[in-house]
């Protein structure tokens, strides 16, 4: 070591643990340094130093392009971005009244008012996702709680309660006091004996008993403690009528065909864990702030039919997709985001195992309804406030906007969000008819304001979306062990970047991060070259 | 879950020899695995994704009822696809490469390029019926494609037919 007087920063220290110990070293050394239990993130770049003149060309303007390009340039590399929309941001893009919704067989003018919009690709940041968040404090963009969890908002599923939503927290305290009772059943039973300790037993029993809010009997029943989880017949109150009433719990079979359990899941996922952030106004003060930064790099409307590479340096060649015009922009290296569906359709030299791997990589589809209502029925008529209402049916769920609570005047429900088969069944109708099935399906959950109170609605269908042709890369463990590195190699002069090149697929997060190591090994090339 | 750190870049470019077979264990699963849960609520890592509802959602066995729910998301009502050059959604009406049965078969199994695999979410029946409906509504191949066919197909495993924009 040559200069012990000078503490190395965490980055360069990291670096060192990394090569001496390998990668077993660095992550341990990185959960000392209270960084690698949530994220790898471990700062921006802070790359320096790149050789005077030296070139980079990015393919691509949303986050992943954008997040190249400034630290790039910070840097020292003089960069260009090629852009196939007329606008940056990629999948985070927000939209608001007067904007056109263009997709393959149909256009949408979006009406909503003054201040209300639709997030139709990401629209929740996990308090994990360190590198969204970094970037939003050091760009000047405004967060604000994602309400992610409402025990107030309603879980429907046709073959559970004659098709009645239940709200989703009687349902969660059910299922705990079910599953309680009959533990603590097979535990008297004896049935466990020979799997737990007479002391944990007997401990079990005691949990049982008051993690489910069992009886002294050790039964699932109505009473004054109970309610004070699941809620009541009467509410508790003041004066002569202040006595609550208990009412009974579901069934345990009700319980069951609820499907609560997967909700109980799907909150209990890293990903999906609170506290949950979204930028104030729209997912696309993200892009916007970025934008800012790189604005003067872009060439919109710039369509790539070719991408090459030399031992010189890389070619795109292009054509603008508003003159027509075509033209060919040369750098020395190359940082490429276009989404595999795309990049699969390019003329792209690159090796047969990279072509291979981009080839066995097909989008998901989703879809995003917004339906504006005229006034915030779910805050004022159910006391819902923010969260999600989960369906069984196409829409999957609508979710309360977390923003305005309390606000008068028109406010925009998300009115469907599914992934799978939910998804193409809506992308596959004329945009009148995804508003149309969204109000049917969504009326199940509040169906004396749903339909009277409707507005307007817009959708996307992310498989209709002419630049992308799908949600995001839909990985298998199978084709991540056959082609996730060959994606992700630096091959020549080029790197690819974007979710698809992360283990955070369909999060910004996963384009940020990919984005950050993409371009340090560009770096490192370089400055070795 | 242990993150795992990327190894570093190899110093050269490599040659590339495509001499590993593809990995398709998901197919050899085909004849089971005829859950309604669509393949996108399982990828293996945890994406943004709804929840527990809508991919569970019922899809008709009848060959024009499954076209019109799934597969005219993408390939439009009319079939004849979409998009623009260099980002297209591959023409199903008039397109000579469905003339062999097993073509539609391997790409709806198995996915191609942006499109997914439909194996695990629709069913044998379902992906039968909807590709005699296709070979016969919109093209003139009138006879049935059956769970059969599609047996015989997985079983022999044929790799993905390599073109980009099939049907243009």
């Amino acid at each position: 070591m040559s200069d012990v007087f000078t503490p190395p920063t965490r980055r360069a220290l990291l670096t060192m643990i990394g090569k001496a110990g390998g990668a077993a070293a660095l992550y341990q050394a990185m959960t000392v340094l209270a960084h690698a239990a949530d994220s790898q993130f471990t700062g921006p770049p802070r790359l320096s130093g790149a050789r005077p003149g030296s070139t980079v060309l990015v393919l691509g303007a949303g986050l992943a392009g954008m997040l190249a390009a400034y630290e790039l340039t910070k840097a020292g590399y003089k960069v260009q971005i090629l852009e196939f929309q007329g606008r940056a941001g990629g999948r985070n893009y927000t939209v608001r009244g007067g904007d056109t919704i263009t997709e393959i067989g149909s256009k949408q003018q979006v009406t909503f008012a003054q201040g209300n919009y639709l997030n139709p690709g990401p629209w929740r940041i996990p308090y994990h996702h360190r590198t969204v968040l970094h970037y939003c404090k050091e760009l000047g963009v405004q967060l604000e709680p994602f309400l992610q969890i409402n025990h107030n908002a309603l879980i429907h599923n046709r073959k559970a309660f004659g098709g009645k939503p239940q709200p989703y927290r009687e349902l969660m305290v059910d299922w705990k006091g079910h599953v309680s009772e009959l533990l603590g059943k097979s535990l008297n039973a004896g049935a466990l004996d020979t799997a737990v300790t007479a002391e944990d037993k007997t401990r079990l029993l005691e949990a049982m008993r008051e993690w489910g809010v069992l009886d002294k009997n050790m039964q699932y029943t109505k009473s004054f403690k109970l309610g004070e989880q699941r809620g009541w017949e009467r509410v508790p109150g003041g004066g002569v009528n202040g006595a609550p009433i208990p009412n009974d719990p579901f069934s345990l079979t009700e319980t069951i065909n609820s499907g609560v359990w997967q909700t109980l899941g799907f909150f209990a996922e890293h990903v999906m864990q609170t506290t949950m952030f979204q930028p104030k106004g729209g997912m696309d003060h993200i892009g916007k702030a970025f934008q800012a930064r790189v604005a003067k790099m872009i060439r919109f409307n710039t369509r790539v039919t070719k991408i090459a590479q030399d031992d010189k340096g890389v070619t795109a060649a292009w054509t603008d997709t508003k003159t027509g015009a075509t033209g060919e922009t040369h750098a020395d290296w190359m940082v490429c985001t276009i989404p595999a569906p795309v990049l699969n359709q390019i003329d792209f030299q690159a090796s047969a195992q990279k072509k291979a791997a981009i080839r066995a990589l097909p989008y998901g589809n989703s879809v995003k309804i917004g339906l504006e209502m005229k006034r915030r029925f779910w805050e004022t008529d159910h006391a819902i406030y923010g969260g999600i209402s989960f369906t069984d049916q196409a829409i999957s769920l609508i979710s309360y906007p977390s923003a305005g609570c309390f606000t008068d005047g028109p406010a925009v429900l998300l009115g469907a969000y599914p992934f799978g088969a939910g998804a193409y069944m809506l992308a596959g109708m004329t945009p009148e008819k995804r508003i149309q099935a969204a109000l049917d399906q969504g009326s199940v959950f509040h169906p004396a304001e749903y339909k009277a109170e409707f507005l307007s609605g817009a959708s996307v269908a992310w498989n209709r979306m002419p630049w992308i042709l799908g949600c995001c890369a839909n990985w298998t463990e199978e084709s991540r062990a056959a082609h996730y590195q060959n994606l992700v190699a630096m091959e020549g002069r080029i790197v690819l970047a974007g979710e698809h090149c992360s283990y955070y697929g369909c999060w910004q997060e996963g384009a940020l991060l990919s984005s950050i190591d993409a371009i340090t090994r560009l770096h490192q090339r370089a400055m070795a070259a | 879950m242990t993150p795992a750190l990327p190894p570093p870049d190899p110093v050269e470019p490599k040659e590339y020899a495509m001499t590993r077979k593809p990995h398709f264990a998901a197919l050899a699963l085909a004849g089971m695995a005829l859950v309604t849960c669509a393949t996108q609520a399982t990828p293996g890592f945890a994406q943004d994704r709804p929840g527990p509802g809508g991919s569970t959602v019922e899809v008709s066995n009848q060959g024009q009822e499954v076209y019109e729910q799934i597969c005219q998301a993408c390939h439009m009502a009319d079939a004849k696809g979409g998009g623009e050059p260099g980002a297209m959604i591959p023409a199903l009406a008039g397109n000579k490469n469905l003339a062999d049965k097993d073509y539609p078969i391997i790409v709806v199994m198995k996915g191609r390029g942006g499109m997914p695999w439909f194996n695990g979410v629709l069913t044998k029946e379902q992906i039968a019926a909807v590709i005699t409906y296709v070979r016969g509504h919109f093209n003139a191949y009138p006879d049935p494609v059956t769970v059969a066919d599609i047996d015989r197909v997985v079983a022999a495993d044929p790799p993905v037919p390599e073109c980009n924009t099939c049907g243009h």
